[in-house]
């Protein structure tokens, strides 16, 4: 979401890969609706008690975070389990609820969980967790899967009407691109309201009357935001294979020089400009893409990767850029040009018809730098 | 805010101010502020900010908003291209 989606990671969902086309035993039951596998949710440790109501009791949670939570936000932020945090959906009581108390609905991502339930602290309400796959609300709305019909069976499932007087429901804003608020009341009676799009404007929502100042509707992208997404990014260097294989290039960068005859001085200068120009794109385009050039992530990634490619280049080189190193540079940039482009799916601001507008026209120059390049590396060991 | 605005000339919503029964829910649910209300109806005020997230289409019960939703996500636009598919981003 946007963060592939916005506001909080991407979370890859292994349950949900069965969307993908696979055929389904029953293909009258969408597969995504129903998990084909059971989760298991471990200990829920959040649990302190209950509450009893018209439709039976219902589990009480604490507002407090424990080390166990904690340390889990910590595995799942560094990438180590990150498809694997869910809650149970179902009703929870915060606090000592009754039939008036407001209803706060939500996903089942962990971390939104965590977040939503500290939040709450010293308040009497209920929150209906529903079942998003644990992927964040925003980018679980996205793909359907935090759908009406998901909401719609969730207030079913519980028995809402059992458990309160009142009629209203908050959703949380960033929900509205799969739940559609008059077909939820059509079907249930339950009139969503939207509650803001970050958890921490909650408290002030609520004391308001349930109403939201314009600052809580905006959707933001600081540099906090991105530089966490940028971490995100970073947590594939975990998989064993790229671990070795950049152990083995930093290995061969310290080692093969001393070895080396002068003629193997552009294979250390290729892997620099490889590194560099995946830097510029991967990390320094987020971070700086406020005060980046243009509009387009593109032109951006070209700017950043011209400079760092570049000065890395001159930095080895100890004189005058050899041919070689002007192919690589070539190349470098629109390396960085087309890795810069793909941190289009992490924010929270680009519109698919802008990015498709932006790639029809970056890529042919794109394909062309990287060729260009390749080819002016390869002949400069003909002409040198 | 954080100020950050992405190709503006290209965006595909459209809204038919003629349907609209100023229920005020694109209002509420754009995360853009690109909707404000005018005279009890729906206006677009800033139509550039908008990143075609699909919400107030959504959200509208007489359908007076078209637009493409979509995730504006590079990736997901060049798997669509490879296979031949509706952009999808298997992230």
């Amino acid at each position: 979401m946007s963060e592939c989606c916005g506001g909080g990671a991407p979370v890859p969902d292994t349950q949900a890969a069965c969307c993908g086309g696979e055929a389904s035993a029953k293909p009258s039951v969408p597969c995504c609706g129903a998990d084909s596998v059971p989760y298991g949710y471990g200990v829920e440790s959040h649990v302190i008690g209950t509450v009893d109501t018209f439709a039976g009791p219902v589990k009480r949670i604490a507002t407090e975070l424990t080390g166990a939570d904690i340390l889990g936000a910590l595995r799942v932020r560094l990438g180590i389990s990150r498809d694997d945090y869910r809650v149970r959906p179902g009703l929870y009581a915060v606090g000592g609820p009754d039939d008036t108390s407001p209803v706060l609905v939500t996903g089942n991502y962990k971390l939104t969980f965590d977040t939503l339930r500290r939040e709450l602290t010293g308040r009497d309400l209920w929150l209906l967790i529903v079942d998003s796959k644990g992927v964040n609300v925003w980018c679980s709305a996205g793909k359907g899967v935090f759908s009406t019909e998901e909401v719609v069976r969730s207030i079913r499932d519980v028995r809402l009407e059992q458990v309160v007087s009142h009629t209203r429901i908050v959703l949380p804003q960033l929900a509205a691109t799969g739940v559609a608020a008059h077909e939820v009341r059509a079907a249930t009676g339950f009139s969503p309201i939207w509650g803001p799009v970050r958890a921490s404007d909650l408290p002030e929502f609520l004391d308001a009357g349930m109403r939201a100042r314009p600052r809580m509707r905006r959707v933001e992208f600081g540099i906090l935001e991105r530089a966490k997404l940028v971490g995100v990014e970073a947590s594939v260097l975990w998989s064993p294979r790229v671990l070795a294989a950049i152990a083995s290039l930093v290995v061969a960068a310290f080692v093969a020089p001393r070895f080396l005859p002068v003629s193997g001085k552009p294979f250390l200068a290729a892997m620099v400009a490889g590194v560099s120009a995946v830097v510029a794109g991967a990390v320094l385009v987020p971070l700086l893409l406020p005060w980046l050039p243009g509009r387009t992530f593109s032109l951006k990634g070209a700017v950043t990767g011209a400079v760092l490619v570049g000065g890395s280049l001159v930095a080895l080189a100890d004189g005058p850029l050899p041919l070689s190193s002007w192919g690589l540079l070539v190349a470098g940039v629109a390396l960085a040009s087309f890795v810069a482009m793909n941190f289009t799916g992490s924010t929270t601001f680009t519109s698919p018809s802008g990015v498709e507008w932006e790639m029809r026209r970056a890529m042919p120059l794109q394909a062309c730098g990287l060729a260009l390049g390749a080819l002016v590396f390869i002949a400069s060991f003909f002409v040198g | 805010m954080s100020g950050l605005r992405y190709i503006e000339e290209v965006v595909s919503l459209e809204l038919d101010v003629e349907r609209c029964n100023g229920c005020t829910q694109c209002t509420l649910v754009c995360p853009h502020g690109v909707f404000a209300m005018s005279e009890g109806r729906a206006t677009v005020v800033d139509r550039g900010a908008c990143m075609e997230c699909g919400a107030c289409a959504k959200n509208c019960a007489v359908g007076a908003i078209t637009l493409r939703p979509g995730v504006g996500c590079a990736a997901a636009i060049l798997n669509g291209w490879i296979r031949g598919t509706e952009p999808s981003c298997d992230c």
